[in-house]
């Protein structure tokens, strides 16, 4: 039974990027309020204002800037360039595939509906790395273990919003209780729509789609590819008991195979015996 | 069209940079273990086999080599851990959606097992319990040499997760190719026969599954072709097929002919393990192997426009 069920309120993040201005606020927030040690030396990418490149196991807010040639406006409101910025987080799946194969109980689904790793428990195995279809959760190598965004959940538990949330100056990130959030994208999103901004569209709000929707879900203005997010997902634990099945029928061949070639004439010497 | 010859697709990408995180497994670990966990679960049987049926010399080659087999399985799996410390933690919870889980409970029944087998065959100590043991561990064997595919499957990983109908099979025809090679190459002509059958048998499905798995002509499968996993891969067909071929038609007669096909077939299976787990790296490199599958597949969108 899951803690919505029980009546607890599944709480999440709306990250609607159409107002996110590119500040980096929340990518400071977090590192300070988790202590999140740097990833290096700072290397400048050249790709726009980006240099941190991807989340990871010390970065659990990452902004993407997306320059793209638009044609210029009449009211000179751009010069011939579109700017999609967008703060990327922990999905925080209804169906996580981190949580799924984790083989020692590190990564726990919390009273909120979040995901969290457990870090006194997490014995750096890297299955989640791997089964993450968003590449999100990684593993800090002079520590061995895995980290993630724990959607704060130091502070949701005393009442208090994320640190990204709570930085950030435009309500790009809302955090709340999920189902107000969807009702506010779907209002949003028809806002945008209906002013002309048709390319914009929710990501990870349908219970329907391949991770049985997103405790953290997005409004974007492409295609989520643009951002380095995966078009369609569906979570590898999904296809898991066929894959038993597959494995059952090839060890009960591998049993049986050797089995039989032990049938037929014994050599000589041992049939003497 | 051949997958190598495929005309390069269009797609959309953040600067061309990985969606998804590379695996932070070691080749040398992982791969590794592929491989010795398959020769150790298919020696197992093997093992059982010449015991029942009364080969005491190809019974107790087969049982060291999966008890040793399954020691080096073991010390590379833990060492691979970020927290080699703790490895004990794999027995805190039973979870049949974490194929590790399972895997790490099958270990914890099947090692000790295949050690009382082999160290009761060696010592003449307690034989009818060790012969029990044997046959225990050639039950688990079976899922030992299998269960790792479903390991590897149950990843976002393009390349193992598109395999996943395949790579049981793959995983088990090289696991019995190895136990066979293993045999041929440690026990006396004269009792080696089954070694010979499973080990031709073993390279034939090998061979076959790598086939299919390889050939299904999609995107992904152009990351078994390419790079370092196509050259180990091509590597293992040639070193599993004259294996094979060696095992079929020599190696009944001449023991050097056995050893010879025994050490191909070993060599094959192990270079089939690293290539599919390059595979896998590789096809987390390029995001098109994200994208591009994803988008031709029928479903629901994530992305939706309320009507």
């Amino acid at each position: 039974m899951t803690t919505t069920q029980l009546g607890m309120p599944r709480v999440g993040f709306f990250t609607d990027t159409s107002v996110c201005i590119g500040c980096k606020a929340c990518e400071v927030a977090c590192k300070e309020w988790n202590a999140i040690p740097a990833d290096g030396p700072l290397e400048l990418t050249g790709e726009s204002f980006d240099n941190t490149s991807a989340l990871g196991a010390n970065t659990w807010r990452h902004v993407a800037f997306i320059e793209q040639p638009a044609a210029p406006s009449a009211g000179g409101e751009h010069d011939g360039v579109r700017w999609l910025m967008s703060s990327d987080v922990c999905k925080h799946c209804t169906e996580a595939a981190c949580l799924d194969v984790c083989p020692t109980g590190a990564l726990f689904r919390t009273e909120f509906d979040t995901v969290v790793v457990q870090q006194d428990v997490c014995n750096g195995c890297g299955y989640c790395v791997s089964a993450c279809p968003y590449g999100v959760i990684g593993q800090r190598e002079d520590d061995g273990r895995v980290f993630k965004c724990t959607m704060c959940y130091d502070r949701i538990g005393v009442g208090q919003e994320p640190a990204c949330a709570k930085a950030c100056p435009t309500k790009s990130i809302q955090f709340g209780e999920l189902d107000d959030l969807r009702e506010r994208a779907r209002n949003r999103v028809a806002e945008l729509q209906a002013s002309g901004l048709h390319d914009a569209r929710l990501y990870g709000d349908s219970p329907d789609d391949g991770v049985g929707g997103n405790g953290a879900f997005f409004l974007l203005m492409d295609e989520p590819e643009a951002y380095g997010l995966p078009p369609h997902p569906v979570v590898t634990t999904r296809h898991l008991p066929q894959m038993w099945r597959h494995a059952a029928i090839a060890a009960a061949t591998l049993l049986g195979g050797v089995v039989a070639s032990f049938v037929g004439r014994q050599p000589a010497r041992l049939r003497d015996r | 069209m051949s997958p190598r010859r495929r005309r390069e697709p269009e797609f959309m990408s953040y600067y061309g940079r990985p969606i998804l995180k590379e695996p932070t497994w070691a080749a040398t670990d992982i791969a590794g273990y592929l491989f010795t966990g398959g020769l150790a679960g298919a020696s197992s049987i093997l093992a059982a086999g010449a015991q029942h049926t009364g080969r005491p010399a190809l019974a107790r080659s087969a049982k060291l080599g999966a008890f040793g087999a399954i020691a080096v399985s073991a010390v590379a799996l833990v060492h691979d851990l970020g927290r080699p410390s703790r490895f004990y933690n794999m027995l805190r919870v039973a979870k049949p959606t974490s194929p590790m889980s399972v895997g790490s409970w099958l270990l914890a029944a099947y090692g000790p097992l295949a050690g009382a087998s082999a160290v009761s065959d060696v010592t003449g100590v307690f034989p009818a319990a060790g012969r029990l043991a044997g046959d225990a561990a050639a039950v688990l064997g079976s899922g030992v040499a299998s269960y790792t595919s479903v390991l590897i499957a149950d990843t976002a990983v393009p390349a193992w997760h598109e395999s996943r109908r395949e790579l049981p099979f793959v995983f088990v025809g090289s696991a019995a190719a190895s136990a066979g090679g293993f045999g041929l190459l440690s026990a006396p002509l004269d009792e080696s026969a089954p070694a010979r059958r499973t080990a031709v048998g073993g390279a034939l499905v090998e061979l076959a599954a790598t086939r299919v798995m390889e050939g299904k002509g999609d995107l992904v499968s152009e990351t078994f072709h390419t790079g370092t996993a196509g050259q180990l891969l091509r590597a293992a067909r040639v070193l599993t097929a004259v294996g094979g071929a060696g095992a079929a038609i020599l190696a009944r007669r001449s023991r050097v002919a056995a050893a010879a096909s025994g050490a191909a077939l070993l060599a094959g299976s192990a270079l089939t393990r690293f290539g599919i787990f390059a595979a896998g790296q590789a096809s987390t490199r390029d995001p098109k192997y994200v994208v591009v599958p994803q988008r031709e597949r029928d479903g629901v969108r994530p992305a939706t426009v309320p009507a």
